[in-house]
């Protein structure tokens, strides 16, 4: 048997060991696919930043026939409805405190004599910026609601008008947004386990020494260890990417090719990554502790929360360490723009490199991390 | 007031596995200890020991039957018992960063022993335990006899009406085990106090006023130790193996001849064997003009032939041609493994100090010592495992750790524990490891047959490894590491926690091994299977203290036939007296 033919040998029967281990324990099986799913759909319906129907409270002063259209075109839209009618600005207070309405909206008891007077009629919006993004679109919906009202009451438009168009996501449907975000973020947070507990599991059971002293190199383990959560990666994205598609109607503007291209180096180095942790680990309590700790910061640093753009200069070079920024990146790009892969070629750099050194590094921790 | 300390009568308790399956730990089980003493419970593993004592402590309820404890009913009066027994469970819960004396303070802290008696009675339990002058050790630097003694000392903090003792003395050096047992006589005398003790030590068992002995749930005997000795009067006799052959191999073909001889080991460098009941001799001996001397049997003679009376599924000899034994490999002249100067540190710590030795081609090394000796680290290391602090190894010319993968395949590794993969079949372990060892397809099939035969493993080969009885993961742990057919063979701790009728199965596999040609590598903290040992060495404490075949080293020691417990003893000893004995 020649060197070739012992190294896919031996890679073939770990291949096979790993995955029936996955295969035949029932639990592993169940959460390959249960939470995916779950998850997927809970994103779905609950991840949403969009206002809909949001209660909102009117104090009319005024009393007049101007105030109650004005009330009327803020109900009109299906963003508000309104949840109570207050008699005096006191009352303001409980009702955003008690989190009932999020916003309150005052026109004062001059507001019609203003306006017949050609005058400027002040009306005070307050919203609840405990949750700055709901006070935000509050605030820019009523505006827009506002001006609209203007623009008809007055029969004259505006000199200079905006004229929003919003790319990719004309409605700026948050789940257009999300949903692609989660097809990285849950697999990978799957992958990243999966890959962390493969080693630590074996050493603990004493099983990684076996392997160790018969005659198998340690790249044909490295390699052996990283197929199976890969596979694991690519049935979860495509999980989501089919519910994503399907179930919430998404469209996907990319080449399926492509996307699975940029899955596969994605969830290589989220395998290069748990693997690492694995490597160094010392049993599967303590890759739990480190997944824990890394999971949430790696989400942050990812840009799923919060723009990249946004955060200080050291953190933005930390980043380009989270397959996590990347890989949303890539995903989001392909799905939501349909870019190809000399678009997007750099955003693979980062991922190639983590990759390449993270698994170099659990190969090489596989025989020196020793007690 | 009642006149039994303990009285079990049809004691039952089952236990549900998975799948609707039970699995009965005790059955009918009628046992009493009466006040003061000690009784004593022996058994293999599985035997339901650990179980009956969980039962008198009040901390399992019983499936079926009555089980009274200080004249209360073991359910009801749980609460009550607890308060006026103690218990060493096996594994004692020692707080291993706290010192011998804050263990010490706690225990009797959770016992609420009042003040004004502990500095008595401190004092009284460490001087007896040895422990007077490492009051400020922390617990996890002892070594395992004497966190053993510790856990004594705390378990007997207050003075109960009834002590309960899980096999306390497992892995422990005979030194601190013969210790621990004139401190347990001598509480016994000074304070009546009864004591039950779990043991699978068939010498520890002698000392007991009553022994019970417990096979797979079931009382197969019970009496004094005098009365189990009696069982096999009469049939034990005595033989010298022919000068030059290992013991072993006179040994292999007694046990192998199950028409004529009960059991065989040996021991003190004769074969000690037992005649089946009705047989004048055996053929064997006759034969070959080999003089058998009948000797007194002992309690474990008794113990053999009560297993073998109550055991149906005894495996078959192993099947090979008659000459294997004889015209067999003995060992040769040439060197498969060297160590010189071989040290561990883990930090400050020092696992295995200074160590050298040499195994040839083809003999069967032993390295012995209690646990936390040393032992299996020095074997990491061999194995390529654990890289060296300093010093020079080679295995089969090259040191593992460092050399190029293909080296490996000269060598197969059984670990000390269970270490396969035990969610896949039996069958799928031997094929991964056929793969792995590169096997090509054709060979696989033959090697993954061949081994199945020898070790007796068809009939559970689409069994669960995980799921199969004790014995059978130990073979099949051997059959995977035999699968390439090694040179050499490493066994860290193969036969603990097996039954003594596996153990004897075990050793056979090994002599038959040996005979084909394959050097083997093996540690165990049972002293008196270094008799199978063409040479052994023992370590203590990380240093070693003794190399060479057990005649020889009986030589040195002026100790002809004795066996290897006392060995050891003899040996620490005299380190000791050298000034470099353990602390």
């Amino acid at each position: 048997m020649n060197g070739f033919q012992l190294f896919l040998q031996q890679l073939a029967v770990i291949c096979r060991k790993e995955i029936l281990a996955i295969w035949k324990d029932k639990a592993t099986r169940l959460i390959i696919v249960v939470p995916c799913v779950i998850l997927g759909f809970l994103f779905g319906y609950a991840a949403n930043y969009n206002l809909e129907d949001a209660p909102y409270a009117l104090l009319d002063q005024s009393h007049s026939r101007e105030s109650a259209d004005l009330a009327a075109a803020i109900e009109a839209t299906p963003f508000f409805h309104r949840h109570v009618t207050l008699q005096n600005a006191s009352q303001i207070g409980r009702y955003l405190d008690d989190g009932e309405v999020v916003m309150a909206v005052s026109i004062p008891p001059d507001f019609a004599s203003r306006l017949a007077k050609g005058e400027t009629a002040p009306v005070q919006v307050i919203t609840d910026g405990r949750n700055t993004m709901i006070a935000g679109q509050a605030s820019s919906y009523t505006a827009r609601i506002i001006s609209r009202y203007n623009a008809r009451r007055t029969g004259r438009r505006s000199p200079v008008t905006v004229q929003t168009r919003t790319w990719f996501n004309p409605n700026q449907t948050t789940r257009w947004f999300f949903l692609p975000g989660i097809i990285g973020l849950l697999s990978f947070a799957q992958v990243f386990l999966l890959s962390g507990l493969s080693v630590a599991r074996e050493r603990e059971e004493g099983t990684f020494e076996q392997i160790l002293v018969a005659p198998v190199a340690p790249q044909v383990i490295l390699i052996g260890k990283a197929v199976p959560p890969l596979i694991v990666g690519f049935i979860q994205c495509t999980i989501l990417f089919l519910i994503s598609r399907l179930w919430f109607q998404v469209p996907f503007a990319g080449s399926v090719v492509t996307f699975y291209v940029a899955i596969f180096f994605y969830v290589l180095s989220s395998t290069g990554l748990g693997l690492t942790l694995s490597s160094i680990s010392k049993n599967m309590q303590q890759v739990l502790v480190y997944v824990i700790v890394t999971m949430i910061p790696m989400a942050l640093l990812s840009g799923i929360i919060t723009p990249v753009s946004n955060m200080p200069d050291f953190l933005q070079i930390l980043t380009y360490a989270d397959p996590l920024r990347f890989g949303l990146e890539l995903i989001r790009r392909i799905y939501l723009e349909g870019l190809t892969l000399g678009q997007l070629a750099w955003n693979f750099v980062p991922l190639i490199v983590i990759a390449a050194v993270s698994l170099s590094t659990a190969g090489y921790m596989f025989r020196h991390n020793l007690s | 007031m009642e006149e039994y300390i303990i009285r079990a009568e049809q004691l039952n308790k089952v236990f549900p596995l998975k799948k609707g399956q039970t699995v009965e730990a005790l059955k009918s089980l009628d046992l009493t200890v009466k006040q003061g003493g000690l009784t004593a419970i022996i058994g293999p593993d599985g035997a339901g020991k650990t179980t009956f004592m969980r039962l008198v402590a009040g901390l399992m309820r019983p499936t079926g039957g009555r089980l009274t404890v200080l004249g209360l009913d073991s359910v009801q009066g749980a609460g009550e018992i607890q308060t006026r027994i103690s218990y060493m469970p096996q594994k004692f819960g020692l707080y291993e960063d706290l010192t011998v004396q804050e263990n010490m303070d706690l225990y009797a802290d959770l016992h609420g022993v009042p003040a004004q008696t502990r500095p008595a009675r401190f004092d009284k339990l460490l001087t007896m335990m040895g422990l007077e002058r490492f009051t400020g050790r922390l617990a996890g630097k002892l070594s395992g006899g004497m966190k053993q003694k510790l856990g004594l000392a705390c378990t007997l903090v207050r003075s109960p009406e009834l002590l309960l003792l899980d096999e306390p003395t497992v892995g422990v050096d005979p030194l601190s085990r013969r210790e621990l047992w004139e401190i347990l006589k001598e509480f016994v005398r000074d304070e009546n106090l009864t004591v039950l003790v779990n043991t699978a030590y068939m010498n520890e068992a002698a000392l007991c006023g009553q022994v019970y002995v417990l096979h797979k749930g079931a009382l197969l005997a019970h009496g004094t130790p005098d009365d189990l000795r009696a069982i096999a009067a009469g049939r034990c006799y005595s033989c010298t193996p022919p000068p030059g052959e290992p013991t072993r191999i006179l040994q292999a073909h007694l046990i192998d001849d199950t028409d004529h001889v009960v059991d065989a080991v040996p021991k003190g460098g004769d074969v000690h064997f037992i005649l089946q009941e009705g047989v004048a001799s055996a053929p064997y001996l006759d034969a070959h003009g080999i003089a058998a001397r009948p000797v007194a049997s002992d309690l474990e003679d008794g113990f053999m032939v009560l297993l073998h009376r109550a055991e149906t599924e005894i495996l078959p000899p192993v099947e090979e041609g008659d000459d294997v034994l004889d015209k067999g490999g003995r060992p040769t002249d040439k060197v498969s493994i060297t160590v010189r100067d071989l040290v561990k540190k883990f930090g400050d710590f020092t696992a295995v100090a200074h160590t050298s030795f040499e195994v040839h081609e083809g003999e069967v090394f032993g390295l012995l010592g209690p646990n936390g000796a040393g032992k299996t680290t020095t074997f990491k290391m061999l194995c390529g495992l654990l890289p060296a602090t300093s010093g020079f190894l080679s295995v089969a010319g090259v040191d593992l750790h460092v050399a190029r993968t293909q080296a490996r395949a000269n060598v197969g590794y059984v670990a000390q524990k269970f270490s396969l993969y035990g969610n896949l079949t039996v069958r799928d372990n031997l094929e991964f490891f056929a793969g792995i060892y590169g096997l090509p397809p054709k060979r696989r099939r033959e090697r993954i047959g061949q081994v199945v035969r020898e070790f007796f493993l068809e009939d559970r080969l689409d069994m669960r490894a995980g799921d199969l009885p004790g014995g059978y993961k130990q073979r099949l742990s051997m059959a995977c590491a035999l699968m390439h057919e090694p040179k050499i063979l490493f066994l860290d701790e193969p036969t603990s926690g097996i039954d003594p009728l596996t153990r004897r199965n075990f050793w056979r596999q090994i002599t038959s091994l040996a005979a084909k040609g394959t050097t083997i590598i093996i540690t165990t903290h049972f002293m008196e299977e270094a008799e199978y040992c063409d040479r052994f060495m023992i370590q203590d404490n990380g240093r070693m203290l003794a190399i060479g075949a057990p005649s020889e080293i009986r030589r040195q020691l002026g100790r002809e036939g004795a066996d290897m417990d006392d060995i050891f003893m003899a040996i620490v000893e005299q380190a000791r007296a050298k000034g470099e004995g353990p602390a």
